[in-house]
């Protein structure tokens, strides 16, 4: 069945982008993520224009995110505070983010500078993750135990001034890298249509130290925020946000995640994290290769305005 | 007296119909079109779509009509759009866009058809002079082109890559006449044809020369749900914005009810 997306302003097939978006959201729901950064690499292979997948991608992250804080904050495993400060780095550097975006699409680099972005991020990104899950499993073989935060270690970040208390993560901590964290997620939600909790949630247990329980309530709160404000400045100052395409991926996903989330809980931990190191790596791959290889075709076409 | 008065009346009226008669002969063939509809909805489902254009050919000579002397060439012209063509170039390994060319207003969408193939039709010049024919676009390049020895390599990619999408296509036999002056056309609209003022152009040529022009507009619309998430996108932009979000917090909202487990 094809569909015709208005803003895209192409014809799709609607069961291919309802499988995409069952299948990312079974695969956040399974190993806890936005899927932000799956979703919008994949409507770029499925030739939706790059500009539109990062705006509607942004918009797919409000929905998952919007679900997934939800049952935190009723569970109370959120920091407000610590959200909100966040929160106030997270929106300048989306405003940033979408300057840069506006510049980089007159300049006709967009593109590369979004598959850049994602092969830089998912490369380290699932490298790390992959060197840690292959760690925690070979630690947890030797039946040793597993810890991810060490107490009493102190390291550079929290000797910064400008420190605040943030009681629900009891934690006395500099505003300044919270704000620099806010700000670079912000720079990246509106790059590279993600949520950024792929990056957000390690910076935030291994540099920042905040105990576990809150940081993924935490984070989704933040991020339903910079989301929700990149989608409006993308629809805005760029009109590439399509609620049709927007709205398949999220019905999908949000159904999708719930089966993801039944498989995530017989899987263990460790084993999920290294699943997940493959996913990510596989998709930068992909796209570097796209970058290196010697395209098929050199030229490229974009109409801009109504002539008369 | 009655009886000559009713004589020169008639006479004189048979004078006039026979100037009018040699008037008639001596008028130019005639090219007339029509279409059904003046307005193309792109609905949801809208995968391309054929457009019959009918006409009609008057005052032709039944000699040359019979031995083929007279052609028709039909031509869909999208709306004038400003293009950028870009050329990937490896730069420290990877691929990346270098050079770019801006090309003037030109038709983003260009459906031809023809009797026989257009360059049987007529001379190159009078082609291009007509702007008939895909290779006859007007593609002028704007802004700084350097020395212009690019000039040719972007033109010839940019009517590629349309051709290649379909946006541009060409039918070379796709008018027949279906009587002694009434013709039809078909045009082959792509999927992806762009939205707003189309001009529908047919050419009447007699041996090998030009004889007219006959020119309708028709207006290519989104309909429905598509033109108003369209309009709404772009004339209300920060509302549609809202909506989106609110759109997406209803979504998992709803999922985060629906599938409570706490």
């Amino acid at each position: 069945m094809s569909i015709y997306l208005p803003i895209a302003e192409i014809s799709v097939n609607a069961f291919i982008i309802l499988g995409m978006g069952a299948a990312v959201g079974f695969l956040s729901g399974m190993f806890g993520v936005g899927g932000g950064f799956l979703i919008t690499p994949l409507l770029i292979f499925y030739n939706i224009p790059p500009a539109v997948a990062v705006a509607t991608g942004a918009n797919q992250v409000v929905a998952s995110s919007f679900s997934g804080a939800m049952s935190h904050f009723r569970r109370g495993t959120l920091d407000i505070k610590l959200g909100l400060t966040l929160l106030a780095g997270g929106l300048v550097g989306a405003s940033v983010g979408i300057y840069l975006f506006t510049l980089l699409r007159r300049l006709g680099q967009l593109d590369l500078i979004i598959s850049l972005f994602y092969v830089t991020f998912l490369s380290i990104i699932g490298a790390l993750m992959l060197v840690e899950s292959v760690n925690s499993i070979r630690r947890a073989a030797a039946n040793r135990p597993v810890t991810l935060r060490k107490p009493g270690q102190h390291n550079w970040v929290h000797r910064l001034p400008f420190k605040m208390r943030f009681k629900r993560s009891k934690l006395y901590l500099s505003a300044i890298p919270v704000v620099v964290l806010g700000f670079g997620i912000g720079v990246l939600t509106s790059i590279m249509g993600v949520g950024g909790g792929f990056i957000m949630v390690p910076a935030m247990i291994y540099l920042l130290r905040i105990p576990t329980n809150v940081v993924i309530g935490t984070s989704l709160f933040q991020i339903i925020f910079v989301t929700a404000f990149t989608t409006v400045i993308q629809a805005t100052a760029n009109q590439s946000v399509d609620i049709f395409l927007a709205g398949m991926l999220m019905i999908a996903g949000v159904i999708g995640a719930q089966y993801g989330v039944r498989v995530g809980q017989k899987l263990r931990g460790e084993q999920l994290r290294a699943l997940l190191a493959l996913l990510v790596l596989a998709v930068g791959v992909r796209l570097a290769l796209d970058l290196v290889l010697t395209p098929d075709e050199f030229y490229s076409v974009v109409t801009t305005k109504e002539g008369f | 007296m009655k009886l000559s008065r009713a004589f020169l009346i008639a006479f004189m009226s048979t004078c006039l119909m026979m100037i009018m008669a040699q008037q008639g002969r001596a008028q130019e063939e005639q090219l007339d079109i029509g279409i059904s509809t003046n307005e193309i909805a792109i609905t949801s489902d809208f995968a391309g779509a054929d457009l019959t254009v009918f006409g009609a050919l008057d005052n032709a000579d039944r000699f040359l009509l019979q031995i083929g002397q007279y052609d028709i060439i039909v031509a869909l012209e999208g709306p004038a759009k400003r293009t950028v063509v870009r050329r990937k170039e490896r730069f420290f390994g990877i691929w990346i866009n270098r050079h770019s060319m801006t090309f003037e207003p030109a038709p983003a969408s260009y459906s031809i058809s023809s009797t026989i193939p257009i360059d049987r039709i007529a001379k190159q010049i009078d082609l291009s002079g007509r702007t008939i024919g895909i290779e006859h676009i007007h593609l002028t390049p704007s802004g700084r082109v350097g020395d212009g020895t690019l000039v040719p390599e972007f033109k010839e990619a940019l009517l590629r890559l349309r051709v290649d999408d379909g946006l541009y296509q060409s039918e070379p036999v796709g008018v027949e006449f279906v009587s002694s002056s009434l013709f039809r056309a078909t045009l082959r609209l792509p999927a992806s044809i762009p939205v707003g003022r189309h001009k529908l152009r047919a050419f009447l040529f007699k041996n090998n020369e030009f004889v007219m022009e006959r020119e309708l507009p028709l207006r290519v619309v989104k309909t429905g749900i598509e033109q108003f998430i369209f309009e709404l996108a772009h004339q209300h932009a920060f509302l549609y914005g809202v909506l989106a979000v609110v759109l997406a917090m209803l979504t998992g909202w709803t999922a985060s009810v629906m599938f409570r487990r706490d």
